[in-house]
């Protein structure tokens, strides 16, 4: 049995008919074919896959579609500007070398912007425990932590 | 996961119904610990009841000498909310040290508690400040609520509503923080409440408990001191790849000491 989602993503409205048990992160990837976000361990962990629902960090490999129902969606794709000017937190990770394969740059992207919604000028300790859900394997952190850092005071400054 | 049919019924009395009519229906809060369960099909249920379009079951409010928590609560809305904070900020600290922040957006209280993780937070939470889970067909003391692993009190189509919390005079939580999962390998819950001084345990046993030595102890003489040679006994705690069961024991006392030191 097919039940109609319909909710926006990155302000545009969209529907479609999935299965109960389809994953939000499949009906961005697969049915809306937005691949920026990923989708890494598929077990709550990694937080590749991490998107916004109305305004909050969550991790769409374990929120079903139809829980987004009526719900604003934000991935990776709707962060920058329709110019291309990049978010405050992604020109960060340029700037700091916050990446290394790109793997987990989405959802560290959007839990940096979380991250810096929630704690205006956050320090290290703090940019370090808001990071526990989501997982790099390449470098390190060190360019990640930074680029958040400097994000953080860049939007609380107003200067972004 | 298998398929299921998917339901968001719109009062608590609506989701009864359903339950009642779809044996093998499970109710869906957050989702933390269900969807994955589902994904590693180690449950197949019929149909999934999401209780997230009910209004009235989410939210903080005071009512007289208790702070009363909506089941839909989230993680981060509790450790968030001025009220927890201002009335009892033990609880607010715990809340905010479940999980990751993405998971905080999501999960919830009463998800938590009806699910009874051993490893859980909120057992520690609740039984420590001696709450009362309120179900669409009675009220359960927390003591009375935990029964053993993810085993409680529930009856077959009963529903948390919300948690009363009576307001402490003080509480802290401790934790020993699985560094992978962000579940407690043990944590502790001291509360000088106004029926005295209660010590609860999560992480350590099949079920939160309570260390009823220590809390005699605490209250004859509120300090370190006084439980420096308590133990909870080894023979009743997990013993697992994570920890031994003598090591739990040992963290116990150790955590259960820094919570009071924090007074």
């Amino acid at each position: 049995m097919l039940i109609n989602v319909n909710m926006t993503i990155n302000g545009k409205a969209v529907s479609g008919q999935v299965e109960a048990r389809t994953l939000l992160v499949e009906f961005i990837r697969d049915h809306q074919r937005l691949t920026g976000t990923h989708v890494g361990c598929d077990t709550t962990q990694c937080g590749c896959c991490t998107v916004h629902v109305d305004g909050k960090a969550v991790k769409s490999c374990t929120m079903l579609a139809v829980q987004a129902t009526g719900k604003s969606v934000i991935t990776i794709e709707g962060l920058a500007q329709a110019d291309g000017t990049l978010h405050p937190v992604q020109e960060a990770f340029r700037e700091h070398h916050g990446l290394q394969c790109g793997f987990c740059t989405p959802g560290m992207v959007m839990m940096g912007v979380d991250i810096c919604r929630r704690h205006p000028n956050a320090d290290e300790h703090t940019v370090r425990q808001e990071l526990e859900g989501n997982i790099c394997r390449c470098t390190g952190y060190q360019g990640i932590v930074e680029a958040i850092m400097d994000a953080s005071a860049k939007m609380a400054g107003g200067k972004a | 996961m298998e398929n299921f049919g998917y339901h968001t019924p719109a009062s608590v009395a609506d989701a009864a119904k359903l339950l009642d009519a779809n044996e093998d229906a499970k109710l869906m809060s957050g989702g933390m610990t269900l969807l994955p369960t589902l994904k590693q099909r180690l449950a197949a249920p019929s149909d999934l009841i999401d209780l997230a379009k009910i209004p009235d079951i989410k939210g903080v409010c005071r009512d007289g000498d208790e702070l009363v928590i909506g089941a839909m609560t989230t993680h981060a809305e509790v450790h968030e909310n001025a009220l927890v904070r201002e009335l009892i900020p033990g609880l607010a600290s715990l809340a905010g040290q479940i999980g990751d922040p993405a998971v905080r957006h999501r999960g919830t209280i009463g998800g938590s508690c009806a699910n009874a993780d051993p490893a859980a937070d909120y057992p520690a939470g609740t039984l420590g400040h001696g709450a009362t889970f309120v179900t669409n067909k009675r009220k359960i003391a927390a003591d009375d609520f935990f029964l053993g692993l993810f085993e409680t009190a529930l009856e077959p189509g009963e529903i948390i509503v919300g948690v009363r919390f009576p307001i402490p005079v003080w509480s802290h939580y401790q934790k020993l923080r699985h560094p992978a999962s962000g579940y407690a390998v043990v944590g502790v819950l001291v509360a000088q409440t106004k029926s005295g001084v209660r010590v609860a345990v999560t992480g350590a046993g099949p079920s939160a408990f309570r260390a009823t030595a220590m809390e005699e102890a605490l209250a004859k003489d509120f300090s370190v001191k006084a439980i420096e040679g308590i133990t909870v006994d080894a023979d009743d705690l997990n013993n697992d790849i994570h920890a031994s069961a003598a090591y739990r024991a040992h963290v116990v006392t150790v955590l259960a000491k820094r919570a009071v030191a924090a007074r």
